[in-house]
């Protein structure tokens, strides 16, 4: 089984043998005739103090219900958590003392203006009236929201409304920040704030970043460790470098075609089983040489007539993702 | 699989301390600054609603009411008032936690280090403060429109703030307890209506079965305390009891829903 546990280290999560199995709830017409759902399936996991560690995988992966038993908002079926040494799998209420959490819907803050959520969110992590105000000035001068501080996040854009949020969470010094998919809409300007943000709170306090994301860059980019998962399992856990050295012989092919593919040509005829087709564009993971000679091919068929655009490209951790196993191809490559 | 020491897991232990849990009195007064200044933007028109429709109602029974009776029309004046404090503790309260409830949302709060009892209590107030002014506005129009003497008027005031709390703790009960945001929304406009039915009209022209239904319904004593106070001599003891009696239904509300909001978080 794959773990992404570590010996002697100095662990602020460490995630030993959790399952968590969702069942059809009796009377809740949504659910009925639905099978059991396994979502957690013995995870292993140790997150380093002082790293960005980053949970990826595709819709339906587990990757939330991880985190909500890690910030002790669900309880596990099986196994334990802890979160400093502390236990969140038995006393939760101990959880929100150690951790900042950004959750995926802001409901319950969106009709408050950003100064007055991120201040709101302050206070109730324990700071005085006048402390909440200066760190949410501070949030929001940092994270470039000063402009709409005053406006309510239910008026602002959908990239504004998340980065609002992220304020929230980042507001209050906690050692762990989880955080899940905090970029979700931000323009790459906003994304690489958010980034800057986290690494300064890193750099300062040496906080730990546990970091949920469906999207291949970010997960490149910004942590220092990734545990892949699908269908509630960890199918691989280590530096992003070194998970795709696991996949360095291949790179990915894409082909974008003006409308389809033409099915009688030789060479797209030997490609079609190996790819992964999503509306006009091919995407093939081929070893380096059977790549180049495929390229020349096409070049050189009449296919290439049909072709719109191709690019030859090194691994990501998609590549490392389906190689391992993974079968959902929804992971986000923008 | 490994496991971490247990030397190390100590060290971690002493260097990382839980921070201090944010005290009741603190929390609450954030969550109700917070939620009263997202109510004031956000549901101002509606208590304009509530309070057109409630003074609505006082002038449309004014054409069909003597103002002669007086056991009438004190029941209509304080049902009507107490109308506008369910038509926002009550409907919109029970539609605010259905859909907090609904989208999950409520793990903001409890993913914080508070006393979750504080939000509900907290949101709660919010909503109840900000039916007072609509229900004041009601009481003296209708005491104004029925030519009932303005004496006890003041008792509006801690009538509309004991069915506030009474009223919040049944909608934000109801919030949170329905599996769906729908159903609570339903729950929460047909209590506003029992509210209206059984608050307006005088329990002497209600039927037997609406009448034992009146009891289950926890504004209706304070109704009961605004009208006497409206038509005659005040009677304190009476109005003590009944208010006491109100607020203690809303006690036990805001305490179950607590427990509600625990358990919806958690499921």
């Amino acid at each position: 089984m794959i773990t992404g546990t570590l010996d002697g280290v100095h662990a602020a999560v460490a995630v030993r043998g959790v399952d968590k199995t969702y069942r059809p709830r009796r009377g809740d017409a949504s659910t009925t005739g639905a099978s059991p759902v396994k979502a957690n399936d013995g995870i292993n996991l140790d997150v380093v103090a002082g790293e960005v560690f980053g949970l990826l995988g595709p819709n339906g992966a587990g990757k939330s219900t991880l985190v909500r038993q890690l910030v002790g908002l669900q309880r596990p079926d099986r196994g334990t958590i802890q979160v400093f040494g502390h236990d969140v799998v038995a006393e939760p209420a101990g959880a929100p003392c150690l951790l900042a959490y950004l959750a995926q819907d802001e409901l319950a803050v969106r009709e408050l203006s950003v100064q007055l959520a991120v201040a709101t969110t302050a206070r109730l992590r324990g700071l005085s009236r006048r402390g909440a105000a200066r760190a949410a000035a501070d949030v929001i001068d940092e994270l470039g929201l000063a402009a709409i501080a005053d406006r309510p996040l239910a008026r602002l854009s959908g990239g504004q409304r998340r980065l609002a949020c992220v304020a929230t969470a980042l507001v209050g010094e906690r050692p762990l920040l989880v955080v899940d998919e905090p970029t979700t809409g931000l323009d790459p300007v906003a994304r690489r704030g958010v980034w800057a943000a986290i690494a300064r709170r890193r750099d300062a306090y040496g906080a730990t970043v546990l970091l949920v994301t469906h999207n291949v860059l970010e997960a490149e980019t910004v942590l220092d460790r990734v545990a892949v998962l699908d269908r509630g399992r960890v199918i691989a856990c280590d530096s992003p470098g070194r998970l795709k050295a696991v996949v360095s012989e291949d790179v990915r092919l894409e082909l974008v075609w003006r409308d389809v593919a033409p099915p009688a040509d030789p060479v797209v005829h030997r490609l079609a089983p190996r790819a992964l087709v999503d509306g006009r564009r091919w995407s093939i993971r081929l070893p380096q040489d059977d790549a180049r000679d495929t390229l020349a091919a096409l070049l050189g068929s009449p296919a290439f007539a049909a072709l719109d655009d191709f690019t030859l490209s090194t691994p990501t951790l998609e590549d490392v993702y389906l190689a391992l196993g993974g079968r959902n191809d929804d992971l986000e490559r923008v | 699989m490994t496991h971490l020491p247990d030397t190390e897991q100590s060290d971690i232990q002493r260097a990382t301390s839980l921070a201090p849990r944010t005290t009741w009195p603190a929390a609450l007064s954030a969550v109700y600054t917070g939620q009263l200044a997202r109510v004031r933007v956000a549901r101002a028109p509606l208590l304009f609603v509530a309070t057109l429709q409630s003074v609505g109602i006082l002038l449309l029974l004014r054409g069909v009411v003597h103002t002669s009776d007086r056991q009438t029309a004190a029941a209509i004046v304080a049902g009507s008032s107490v109308l506008v404090v369910a038509f926002v503790a009550l409907n919109l309260l029970a539609q605010r936690f259905g859909a907090l409830r609904a989208a999950r949302a409520l793990d903001y709060y409890a993913a914080l280090p508070i006393p979750l009892p504080a939000v509900v209590l907290g949101t709660a107030a919010s909503y109840a403060t900000f039916t007072l002014p609509g229900a004041l506005v009601t009481a003296v129009v209708g005491v104004a429109v029925y030519g009932l003497p303005a004496a006890h008027l003041w008792v509006a005031l801690p009538v509309a703030v004991c069915c506030g709390v009474a009223l919040a703790g049944l909608g934000a009960a109801l919030g949170l307890a329905l599996p769906r945001a729908e159903l609570a929304t339903v729950a929460g406009q047909l209590g506003m209506t029992a509210v209206l039915f059984l608050g307006v009209i005088p329990p002497s022209h209600l039927p037997v079965a609406a009448r034992v239904a009146r009891d289950f319904v926890p504004s209706m004593l304070a109704v009961d305390a605004l009208a006497h106070a409206l038509r005659g001599p005040l009677d304190p003891a009476g109005l003590v009891w009944r208010l006491a009696v109100t607020l203690a239904m809303g006690v036990v509300g805001l305490a179950v829903s607590g427990r509600l909001l625990r358990r919806a978080v958690h499921e």
